[in-house]
C-alpha cells in the first residue's frame, strides 16, 4: 500500500501587486503517494510553478500561502520555521528546474555541487560524500563519472546538466521531488532520453514525484495521475488513463484538440484551436474561469464556480456538464479540404549545394603553421520548393536549419553554393538583393518580442513593408493595414497597440501580418510558434494554413516540432550537423520512418496518448560539434543502425526511393523500410490512415 | 592560457608604442623652446642655436623620436632640464611613495566595499541598501579636494588625530610615513569605495537573482554556505575588474589629493613637470602611468580568467 507523501488542502497562493491582492492560485488540493509521478499540466500563466514554489514555501516576497495546509508524510510544513524548513529542503523534498544550464552553479564543480547535499543533510564524511557523488552520477547513466565530477558547468550539455540535476535531487533519496518543466529546454531526442531516465530511477527509488510540465505527450508518457491546471484551479485530475481517454473537460479536451498528430495533416484536418486566452487572476469571471472560452457553456456556468468533484474512483472534474461532454466521444477535429495544387507548379526557390562556415577565433601559434578551424554550420545542403508548397526543415538544435534559413534570406552570406528565387540567382547579401526580391522573400523570427520594435505600434510595423517595398500611398497603407489585421484576426484597434499590450501570440500574428504585407512568394518561418502555448500554437498553425490558402505562398518551415512540421508541411527534409538525410513528402519521410536519424526523431516525439507504443529508439550523447564533424557518415557517431566499419569511412550515398523521396544511408533503403515492420506506431482505434 | 598571455602582452606593447608617440607629440607641441628654457630669457641666440645642435633638437622629429624611445627602453630617460639629475631614480622614488599610499588605501576600501555591496544586495531596496547607496553615490560625486579639506578640518585640526600635512622627506620609509598616509589614503578611499560597493552589489544582485542560487537554497544549504561559496564565488569577477583599474588610478591619478596633502606622489611630481616645462621628465612620468594602466589591466584579465572556470578551463 503506497503511503501518502504529499498531502497539500485547499491552497490558495496570493500576491500582493499594485492593483492590489490577487489569487494566483485558487482552492487546490494535492495528494500524490510514495512512488507515484503526478504530472501538474497547464499553460503558460496557469499558476503551476507558483503552485510548486509555493509547496516548499519559497515563494517570492510578494506572494503568500493565504489559506491551505500542508503536509509532507506527518509533518506540517507550515508549522516549520525558516530554518526547519532548510532541513527540509534538499533532504525531504528536492526539486529539479527547468533549464540545466542555469541551475547549476558556474564555479563550483560537479561533483562538489552534489556532494554537498549529502553532507549538509547526512552528514558525510567528505570522503563518503564524494563517493556518494560517483554513485550517484553511474546512477543516472553518466559515462566516466570520475571526469566528469571534476568538471564546471559549461563544460558539459545540456542532456548531460539536467541528469546531473537529477542526482542532487535523489542523492538524499527524498520523499518527495518537484519536477519543473525539467525537459523543455532540451532537444526532443535528449528529452526522450531524459523522461526514460526518469521512469527508470523512479522504479528504483519510492519517491513520490510532481512534474510540472505544458507537455501532455510528456505527461502520457512518465506519469501516473495528471491534474489539468488552468488559471490556478485544477480543472480535471484522475489517472493518465482516465483523464487521456475519458476527458471529462472541455477544458482537457481543448488542449488534446490543439495537439497536432504525426498521423494527419493539414490537408485532413484543421487542429481545434481554443478560442481566447487565459484571463489574467485580476479579470477574473465569476462562475466557472473556463466559461470565457467554453464550447458548452451555458447560463449556469457562468453564475456558479463549479468544484472539483469525483466522478468514478479518482477521476475528478471541475466541469458541470461533464454528463454532456461525455456523450461526444472522442476530440473530433474539424475535417478540411484544402485545393488540390498541381505537383508540377514552378520552383520558387531552388538552393543548390549551400554552405555556410563561420571562421573560429584564430589562435596565436609561434610554431607551425596556425590551422584555420572552421565551424562547418551548413555543410552543403540543396532544395527545391514549388509554388505554395510548405518544405519543413528538422532537426535538433545546432544542426544549421537556422543558418541554412539565414543564408537563403541573405541575413548570413552564404560561404558557397546558389540561391534562386523564381529562376533568379540571388546574391548572398541581403544589402545587395535588389527590392522586388526583397518584397517576394519575407521572415518571421521566434521570438516576437525581439522581432516587433517596442517603441512602434503594431500597425506601424506591418505599414513598413507597405511603403518600403511596395510604394503605396498612405490611403492605401492604411486600408490595407486593416485588411491585414483582418486576415490574421485582430481586431481592428490593435492597429495602435504597442508590442507589450500584446499577447506572445498575438505579438506573432502581427509579425505574420507584417511578413505578408510584401505581397510574399516565399515566407521563411523560423520557429515561429515554438515560444507559445498549445492552444495559442495551434490557432497560429490554422492562420497559416488559412493564408497559404488564400494567398499561395510558399512556406519554408523551420521547427524542432516534430508534430508542428507533420501537420503544416507537404515536403520534408530532416537535416543534421549541416547536411541533409532524408527529403521527401511529408507521408514518405515520417509514415514510416525510413532514415535512422528520421526514425530516432520519431521515436522520441512525446505523443499525447498513453495507448499509443512507440519505439524506443535513443540517441547517444548530444550532436557533435560542427567544428569536429565525424569522418564518414556524420551520423555513425549516434545511429542506433550503423552496421560497420563503412559507416565510419565512406560518405554515405543518395537513394531514391519512391516519388521524389530520398536518402542518405550506407543501408539499402528497402532494408530500412523491411526494418520498420508495421510502422512507427502502434496505430490504435480512430487513427486515419 | 599561453596564448591568451602572449596576445594581450602584444597588445601591451602595442599600447605602449602608440603613447610614446603620443605623448612624444605632445610634449613637442607644448609652447617653449627646450634650449630657450635651459638657458633661460636673456640667452642669446648663438646660445640656443649651439645648444639645440648640442641637443640634437636639429634633426628630423621621428629620428628625435626612435632615439628617445630606444634610449628609453634602455633605461637612459635622460636628464631633468631643472635639476640636471637623472630622471629615473626620481620617478622610481615617486614611484614607490604612490605605491605606499595606493596599497594603503586599497586595503581599506577594498574589504569595506565588498562587505558593504554585499550588504546592500542583500537587503535590496530596504533601508541598508539605501544608506550604503547614497552615502557611497555621495562620495563619488565629491571632488576630493572637497572630501580631503573636510577630513583635513575634522580629523587633523579639530580632533587632531592625524597630521594635516603629508609633505614628507620622499625618501621615507613607509613606517616613518604611515602616519601621513592615513588622511590622503581615507580620502581616496572614500571614492573607489563607491565604485567598488556599486559593483559588488549590482554583481551580487544579478547572482542572487539566478537558477542556481534558487537551486542552492532549495538543497537546503546553511544561508552562509549558499552566500560564501555559491553566491560570491560568481559575484565577485566584476569587482576584480575595477580594483585593478584602481591601482592604474591610484598610482598616477592622484594629483588632487596629493596636492591637498602635499604628499610627494608620482600625480604631483608630473603637475611640477609640466609647470617648470621639464620635458624629459614629463615623458618619463607619463610613460610609466601609461605602463601603471596597462600592467594593471592585464592583472584584472588574468585574475579574472583565473578565478572564472568558463575562461580557465575551455570546454
Amino acid at each position: 500500500m503506497p503511503k501518502k507523501v504529499l498531502d497539500a488542502r485547499n491552497l490558495t497562493v496570493t500576491y500582493r501587486t499594485e492593483k492590489g491582492p490577487l489569487d494566483t492560485v485558487r482552492n487546490v488540493s494535492l495528494k500524490i503517494c510514495s512512488g507515484e509521478i503526478y504530472g501538474l499540466v497547464g499553460e503558460s500563466g496557469s499558476g503551476k510553478s507558483t503552485l510548486a514554489r509555493a509547496i516548499v514555501r519559497y515563494l517570492p516576497e510578494n506572494g503568500f500561502l493565504k489559506e491551505g495546509e500542508i503536509y509532507l508524510g506527518d509533518t506540517d510544513l507550515l508549522s516549520l520555521s525558516k530554518a526547519q524548513m532548510r532541513r527540509v529542503w534538499g533532504g525531504r523534498i528536492t526539486m529539479v528546474h527547468q533549464d540545466p544550464n542555469a541551475a547549476i552553479n558556474p564555479s563550483v564543480m560537479i561533483g562538489e555541487q552534489i556532494a554537498e547535499v549529502v553532507r549538509t543533510h547526512l552528514q558525510y564524511s567528505k570522503k563518503e560524500a564524494k563517493d556518494k557523488a560517483l554513485e550517484m552520477l553511474i546512477r543516472v547513466r553518466i559515462a566516466d563519472p570520475e571526469a566528469v565530477a571534476r568538471r564546471y558547468a559549461h563544460q558539459l550539455s545540456g542532456g548531460m546538466l539536467q541528469r546531473v540535476l537529477i542526482a542532487i535531487a535523489m542523492a538524499t533519496n527524498p520523499e518527495l521531488l518537484i519536477m519543473d518543466e525539467p525537459t523543455t529546454a532540451l532537444d526532443v531526442t535528449t528529452e526522450a532520453v531524459i523522461l526514460d531516465l526518469i521512469g527508470d530511477l523512479m522504479r528504483e527509488y519510492d519517491t513520490a514525484v510532481l512534474y510540472i510540465t505544458h507537455n501532455l505527450g510528456v505527461v502520457a508518457r512518465v506519469c501516473n495521475r495528471v491534474g489539468v491546471l488552468y488559471a490556478g484551479e485544477i480543472m480535471e485530475e484522475g489517472s493518465v488513463g482516465q483523464v487521456f481517454k475519458n476527458k471529462l473537460h472541455p477544458y482537457t479536451r481543448g488542449l488534446l484538440g490543439c495537439v497536432p498528430r504525426v498521423d494527419v495533416n493539414k490537408k485532413d484536418i484543421s487542429l481545434k484551436a481554443i478560442p481566447g486566452f487565459i484571463p489574467r487572476p485580476d479579470e477574473l469571471p465569476p462562475g466557472c474561469v473556463f466559461a470565457p472560452r467554453c464550447e458548452l457553456v451555458e447560463e449556469a456556468c457562468r453564475k456558479e464556480r463549479p468544484l472539483l468533484k469525483d466522478i468514478e474512483s479518482g477521476h475528478l472534474t471541475a466541469c458541470r456538464r461533464y454528463e454532456v461532454l461525455k456523450s461526444y466521444g472522442e476530440v473530433i477535429a474539424d475535417q478540411r479540404q484544402l485545393h488540390e495544387r498541381t505537383e508540377s507548379g514552378e520552383l520558387v526557390l531552388e538552393a543548390r549545394n549551400v554552405k555556410k562556415y563561420f571562421p573560429v577565433a584564430g589562435r596565436l601559434r609561434l610554431f607551425g603553421k596556425s590551422k584555420r578551424q572552421e565551424i562547418k554550420a551548413v555543410d552543403d545542403i540543396s532544395i527545391r520548393m514549388r509554388h505554395s508548397f510548405t518544405m519543413g526543415i528538422v532537426g535538433e538544435s545546432g544542426c544549421g536549419k537556422t543558418t541554412f534559413a539565414r543564408c537563403i534570406m541573405g541575413l548570413e552570406k552564404a560561404t558557397a553554393g546558389e540561391i534562386e528565387l523564381e529562376g533568379e540567382l540571388l546574391p548572398y547579401s541581403v544589402a545587395k538583393r535588389p527590392r522586388d526580391t526583397l518584397r517576394k522573400m519575407q521572415m518571421v523570427f521566434q521570438n516576437p518580442d525581439a522581432s516587433l520594435n517596442p517603441q512602434h505600434p503594431a500597425g506601424e510595423a506591418v505599414a513598413r513593408p507597405l511603403k518600403l517595398l511596395r510604394n503605396m500611398n498612405n490611403k492605401a497603407v492604411q486600408e490595407r493595414v486593416k485588411e491585414l489585421f483582418e486576415a490574421v484576426n485582430l481586431p481592428e484597434d490593435y492597429i495602435y497597440r504597442l508590442p507589450h499590450e500584446l499577447s506572445g501570440g498575438e505579438k506573432q500574428r502581427v509579425a505574420i501580418a507584417r511578413a505578408f504585407a510584401a505581397d510574399p512568394v516565399l515566407m521563411i518561418c523560423d520557429e515561429p510558434i515554438s515560444s507559445l502555448d498549445v492552444s495559442v500554437q495551434a490557432a497560429l498553425m490554422n492562420l497559416l494554413v488559412d493564408l497559404q490558402e488564400s494567398k499561395s505562398t510558399s512556406y519554408l518551415f523551420i521547427s524542432h516540432d516534430l508534430s508542428a512540421v507533420r501537420h503544416l508541411s507537404d515536403w520534408i527534409a530532416v537535416v543534421y550537423l549541416g547536411r541533409l538525410w532524408e527529403i521527401g513528402s511529408a507521408e514518405d519521410v515520417f509514415v514510416p520512418p525510413c532514415h535512422p536519424y528520421t526514425e530516432a526523431l520519431l521515436s522520441a516525439l512525446p505523443i499525447p496518448d498513453p495507448d499509443i507504443k512507440q519505439e524506443s529508439i535513443r540517441l547517444r550523447g548530444s550532436v557533435p560539434s560542427a567544428m569536429d564533424i565525424p569522418s564518414g557518415c556524420r551520423f555513425h557517431t549516434r545511429c542506433p543502425r550503423k552496421i560497420g566499419e563503412i559507416c565510419e569511412k565512406e560518405e554515405p550515398p543518395w537513394q531514391s526511393i519512391g516519388y521524389y523521396h530520398q536518402i542518405c544511408c550506407h543501408i539499402p533503403a528497402e532494408e530500412l523500410q523491411a526494418l520498420q515492420g508495421e510502422g512507427l506506431l502502434q496505430k490504435g482505434e480512430g487513427m486515419a490512415e | 592560457m599561453t596564448n591568451f598571455l602572449l596576445r594581450r602582452i602584444g597588445f601591451i606593447l602595442i599600447t605602449m608604442i602608440l603613447a610614446s608617440i603620443i605623448i612624444f607629440s605632445i610634449t613637442q607641441l607644448l609652447p617653449g623652446d627646450v634650449a630657450r628654457v635651459i638657458l633661460g630669457q636673456f640667452a642669446t641666440e648663438r646660445g640656443i642655436e649651439n645648444l639645440r645642435e648640442e641637443l640634437g633638437l636639429n634633426r628630423p622629429l621621428y629620428i628625435q623620436y626612435l632615439d628617445w624611445a630606444v634610449s628609453f627602453v634602455r633605461g637612459d630617460w635622460g636628464n631633468s632640464l631643472v635639476s640636471r639629475t637623472p630622471v629615473r631614480p626620481m620617478v622610481m622614488q615617486r614611484l614607490g611613495n604612490s605605491a605606499m599610499l595606493a596599497g594603503l588605501a586599497l586595503l581599506i576600501y577594498v574589504p569595506l566595499g565588498i562587505i558593504l555591496g554585499v550588504i546592500a544586495a542583500l537587503k535590496k531596496d530596504k533601508l541598508p541598501d539605501q544608506l550604503i547607496t547614497g552615502i557611497s553615490m555621495a562620495f563619488v560625486g565629491l571632488p576630493e579636494f572637497v572630501t580631503g579639506l573636510l577630513l583635513i578640518t575634522f580629523l587633523a585640526i579639530g580632533l587632531e588625530w592625524f597630521p594635516a600635512n603629508s609633505s614628507i622627506n620622499p625618501e621615507s620609509t613607509f613606517r616613518e610615513a604611515f602616519p601621513f598616509l592615513i588622511l590622503p589614503a581615507i580620502t581616496v578611499s572614500l571614492t573607489g569605495l563607491g565604485y567598488i560597493a556599486r559593483m559588488t552589489r549590482s554583481g551580487t544582485i544579478d547572482v542572487l537573482k539566478t537558477d542556481y542560487i534558487r537551486a542552492a537554497d532549495l538543497k537546503g544549504l546553511p544561508a552562509g554556505q549558499v552566500l560564501f561559496k555559491h553566491v560570491l564565488r560568481n559575484s565577485l569577477l566584476p569587482t576584480v575588474t575595477i580594483v585593478a583599474m584602481g591601482i592604474g588610478w591610484l598610482l598616477g591619478g592622484l594629483i588632487v589629493t596629493e596636492a591637498v596633502y602635499g604628499y610627494p606622489g608620482l600625480g604631483r611630481l608630473i603637475v611640477y613637470s609640466i609647470q617648470r616645462q621639464d620635458l624629459p621628465l614629463l615623458q618619463a612620468c607619463s610613460m610609466v602611468i601609461v605602463a601603471i594602466y596597462s600592467i594593471s589591466n592585464l592583472a584584472a584579465d588574468i585574475i579574472y580568467s583565473l578565478l572564472n572556470p568558463r575562461i580557465r578551463v575551455g570546454s
